[in-house]
């Protein structure tokens, strides 16, 4: 299986990363912006074969390390390997 | 009084520490590679600055699963002394010792030079050589110091007085102007409620010496000195 997963800063949280990339998306004359963030995105192959147990397991790694509660978001998808 | 000072791989800060512990204040001191657990006779714990496993997903974030960090929470739990110094203060966050994230500066730079910090709180052992609301000349050396907490956890941090230090000018004024890096209410360093461990991000031990420009970081760890001595006697 493998899982790729989506770590972003949450709303509330200021992101200057994405407001300086606005910013220059807008200078190149992109005027339909609303915000702009910018998180990151982490792939794993995974030895397993129960997709459940693949979602449990990746569910406890980012909230072991992946991502921090106090400002990220994480969500995952669980595919096959292609 | 016995100072440890942890080293990672990526900690660049640990040889000034030892070498302002040692020489500076003479005082024993030993390395503690990342990986040892034994922190039997130490008084003092120093996590430095650096950039421990290259700051690889969040700074921090894998050395607070470094094994030594089990020891230091069982240390600072029964009492002992913990000082996290710019990375050292990111993995404490990230262990969960001090409250709080940091987030990356507000304009996106590495920020290299002296600020102005402002003693908040001097009852403390980690800075009971100064003088209350005394203003300190420090360096920091940092992309991400800009502190983070909610709501809530600010108020929590005002109301036990555990905000140490905060971004001022060299008169004192702490406003939005004189905040090198966007950190929540000019937090330049913060200690836990039992009140034994200290995060900051300016760097004490590039300040230890007139030579070096500043001595006002010296007396940080001559008030851990005097307060560990003092409990022992």
């Amino acid at each position: 299986m493998i899982a790729e997963i989506y770590i972003s800063l949450k709303r509330t949280v200021s992101d200057p990363q994405g407001l300086t990339v606005k910013h220059a998306l807008e200078s190149l004359g992109y005027k339909e912006l609303g915000d702009v963030r910018i998180g990151r995105l982490i792939v794993i192959n995974l030895n397993l074969k129960d997709k459940k147990t693949a979602q449990e397991r990746v569910d406890q790694m980012c909230k072991k390390l992946l991502a921090n509660p106090i400002i990220e978001d994480y969500h995952f998808k669980i595919g096959e390997n292609k | 009084m016995k100072f440890g000072i942890v080293v990672f791989p990526g900690s660049n800060c640990d040889q000034d520490c030892f070498y302002v512990i040692k020489d500076v204040l003479g005082k024993p001191v030993k390395y503690i590679w990342h990986k040892d657990t034994d922190l039997a006779g130490l008084d003092c714990v120093i996590l430095p600055g650096g950039f421990s496993y290259g700051d690889y997903l969040r700074t921090g974030a894998i050395a607070r699963f470094s094994p030594v960090l089990k020891s230091i929470v069982k240390f600072s739990g029964k009492g002992g002394t913990v000082i996290g110094i710019c990375n050292g203060f990111q993995i404490l966050l990230e262990a969960g010792l001090l409250p709080g994230v940091m987030l990356k500066n507000r304009d996106l730079h590495f920020i290299c030079s002296y600020v102005y910090i402002k003693t908040e709180n001097n009852d403390t052992r980690f800075t009971g050589l100064y003088n209350p609301g005394q203003i300190l000349k420090i360096p920091i050396a940092h992309n991400e110091g800009n502190y983070y907490i909610d709501a809530a956890g600010l108020k929590e941090l005002r109301d036990n007085n555990q905000i140490v230090f905060r971004y001022c000018s060299d008169a004192g004024e702490v406003n939005d102007k004189f905040n090198p890096n966007g950190a929540l209410d000019n937090i330049a360093g913060i200690i836990n409620r039992k009140r034994n461990v200290l995060g900051m991000m300016p760097h004490p031990e590039r300040s230890a010496e007139k030579e070096l420009g500043s001595k006002d970081g010296y007396f940080i760890f001559k008030s851990v000195i005097k307060y560990v001595e003092k409990t022992r006697t």
